[in-house]
């Protein structure tokens, strides 16, 4: 048991060690990316992120994988978005429980179809990611919600609070972070998300009620979707029905493997995920302000990508063939 | 006609009765607009001319639209509006080559096919005349004529532009540097980086940040693209720097109002969209009904823009220049 805490750390650390290098490395050819300021970009620009990728996080530790959560981002933002445009005498809070309530009801939706029919959740969620994505152009008649009709309590949750002026949704994100790790830790079914993921065939043979674990993760991974909707009209300021959430998936699961979740299920931390999309961010906010140029941002950052994971997997690899020759020993 | 209609009055079915009536009394001109993308609010305001016009003309307007601006997601929309037997095809072409082939085809079936709001800028044998906001040719020179204004023509300003490869985009950042380079009004300011935020608000959002950033005398930013110029604004009113930093570019008053009101931007441009909708709609019911001639040189009169000349390349523009907004003017345009 001791081994696995040390696996665990080492590929934390290992993370920690790329973040700090980067960082060094693009600081010491741009000075400003180690101030301050540069922290708030990056901060400001994760949270969306980091949110979706707590949600994916427990569904790639069960096994599965969820490709709609941009879509459920788009329509639960456009749900709050309409209600803020036509009712704007409702109570603006309520976006947060609409967003993340139609978000929850998406995501179990999803969850009935992968267990109901027993399909796989990389198809179910495929289709559902046309799927919401149509019902967003559908409800919203293809129309963007401006941003006049945003409320402005809510795009000041992006900008500012009380505490030394650091923005509510970088708290909300850390927040739902810390939610995520005792729920994966400290709760009986966070637990069984994990047994469930290492050995599907042995999980009902010990009892875990599969079926349950599974709705409770694509649930929480709408309802999580939902909130990032809601958050997304706060930082952005408008809905979009189709930019809105549109490639979030992919930033999100390139975030999650990052942070060193397995693919294959049953692996995989909360603060893991937290410092993958943290190395994201910093790479997301170098690029520009290296002065790279627009058409290879994109080739740069795919690549970037590449060398973490295999980076990643290196360390692990070492990690356990000390783990091995320690066990022998 | 008549003979069809009788026998199926001889049917019997009121509702088919009811509808060969209306054919009757006049065969509506199907008119369908194929915009870049669905979701773009600009594309509403082109929309809103088309329906005005068509609702005055009598005709039947449609717009349809494919979920991504990919070079080739238009092409199955005009194949299916073909076969639904409209007369004037009106689309934002989403790629200056790869719908050729098609437009030729609807063409043949003796359908009138512009574009709107955007060419096919070495393909315009292909299509029967485009109909563009303004002379694209000057929207360069305005623009930095713009940023000058505001900050007193010198200092260093920086370009935020949408995706690398956009040709609208490049020419106006190809005559913006023209502008700046050759005329002397203009030599004091200096044009230190040109930057694509790929009409995305985090990308537009994290290349802005680096701006001020890289360039902390950076006095102008020029974003001559509706997300880039909202997601700068954004920048700036969170850092509260609108008194050093001067935002502006072609935005929609729609998006742009709030930040107009704050103070935030002082001023932005672009043209009315929706008058490209309501020229396109008259242009192309006269040259059905004969009374306009497609020709270059060719004038004729739309209701509300006065008499139009048709250019070079049977290029029809709905206004000279750029419209300016600011605070005192933004409460007068609705899109």
């Amino acid at each position: 048991m001791k081994s696995l805490g040390t696996t665990f750390l080492r590929r934390e650390a290992g993370i920690v060690v790329m973040i700090v290098l980067f960082c060094l490395v693009v600081g010491a050819v741009k000075p400003q990316f180690l101030t301050l300021n540069s922290l708030r970009i990056i901060f400001l620009l994760v949270p969306l992120i980091m949110i979706g990728a707590m949600g994916q996080m427990l569904v790639i530790v069960a096994r599965h994988v969820d490709l709609s959560i941009g879509s459920i981002l788009g329509l639960t933002a456009m749900a709050s978005g309409m209600m803020f445009r036509f009712h704007p005498e409702i109570w603006w809070q309520l976006g947060f429980a609409l967003s993340i309530g139609s978000g929850a009801l998406l995501g179990l939706f999803n969850g009935l179809l992968i267990t109901l029919f027993r399909l796989p959740a990389i198809i179910v969620t495929l289709g559902t990611l046309n799927l919401y994505r149509g019902i967003t152009f559908i409800m919203s008649d293809a129309k963007q919600i401006d941003r006049q009709y945003v409320p402005t309590a809510l795009k000041e949750m992006s900008q500012d609070s009380p505490i030394f002026g650091i923005p509510w949704i970088i708290f909300m994100s850390f927040g739902i972070a810390t939610l995520t790790y005792w729920f994966s830790m400290h709760t009986r079914i966070g637990r069984e998300v994990f047994a469930l993921g290492s050995n599907p065939t042995a999980a009902p043979l010990r009892g875990i009620n599969v079926s349950k674990v599974t709705l409770t993760v694509f649930t929480i991974s709408g309802a999580l979707s939902g909130l990032a909707g809601i958050m997304y009209a706060s930082r952005w300021g408008f809905v979009n029905p189709s930019n809105t959430g549109n490639g979030f998936e992919f930033q999100v699961i390139a975030a999650v493997v990052i942070g060193g979740v397995s693919i294959n299920g049953g692996l995989g931390t909360a603060l893991g995920t937290v410092l993958g999309v943290l190395l994201l961010g910093c790479v997301a906010a170098a690029l520009p302000l290296l002065g790279i140029p627009g058409t290879t941002q994109n080739a740069i950052y795919g690549a970037v990508i590449l060398v973490a994971l295999l980076i990643d997997r290196l360390v692990r690899k070492q990690g356990q063939r000390q783990n091995v020759a320690r066990a022998a020993a | 006609m008549l003979k069809r209609n009788l026998l199926k009055s001889l049917i019997g079915v009121v509702s088919v009765v009811a509808l060969t009536t209306v054919a009757f009394a006049a065969d509506p001109v199907k008119i369908v607009y194929i915009g870049k993308n669905t979701g773009n609010p600009y594309f509403d305001s082109i929309t809103g001319g088309f329906k005005d016009a068509c609702k005055s003309l009598g005709c039947d307007f449609e717009f349809v639209a494919p979920a991504t601006a990919e070079a080739t997601s238009q092409i199955p929309f005009i194949e299916a509006q073909v076969q639904r037997g409209v007369k004037v095809i009106g689309i934002a072409p989403n790629s200056p080559d790869a719908l050729n082939q098609v437009f030729d085809a609807a063409r043949a079936k003796g359908i009138l096919v512009l574009t709107v709001n955007g060419d096919i800028t070495k393909n315009e044998s292909h299509r029967d005349a485009t109909i563009l906001p303004t002379n694209f040719d000057i929207v360069g020179h305005d623009q930095v004529e713009m940023v000058g204004s505001l900050i007193g023509y010198e200092g260093e300003i920086a370009i935020l532009s949408a995706t690398t490869e956009a040709p609208d985009q490049n020419k106006w950042i190809v005559g913006m540097k023209e502008t700046l380079a050759k005329d002397p009004k203009y030599a004091k300011m200096k044009l230190v980086a040109t930057v694509y935020g790929d009409d995305q608000p985090e990308k537009s959002t994290t290349e802005m940040e680096a701006l001020l950033s890289n360039f902390p005398n950076l006095k102008g930013v020029i974003a001559p693209t509706t997300v880039g110029i909202a997601a700068a604004a954004q920048v700036v009113q969170g850092r509260k720097i609108a008194d050093k930093v001067h935002v502006t570019g072609l935005g929609l008053p729609s998006e742009m109002r709030p930040f107009i009101k704050d103070g935030t931007v002082k001023a932005f441009q672009l043209w009315s969209p929706y008058n490209e909708g309501w020229l396109a709609v008259h242009f192309a019911k006269g040259v059905l009904d004969g009374k306009v001639k497609n020709e270059v040189g060719g004038k004729f009169d739309v209701p509300n823009l006065g008499t139009i000349t048709i250019n070079p390349g049977n290029s029809i523009n709905t206004q000279s220049a750029l419209t300016t907004f600011d605070a005192k003017n933004i409460d007068e345009y609705k899109f």
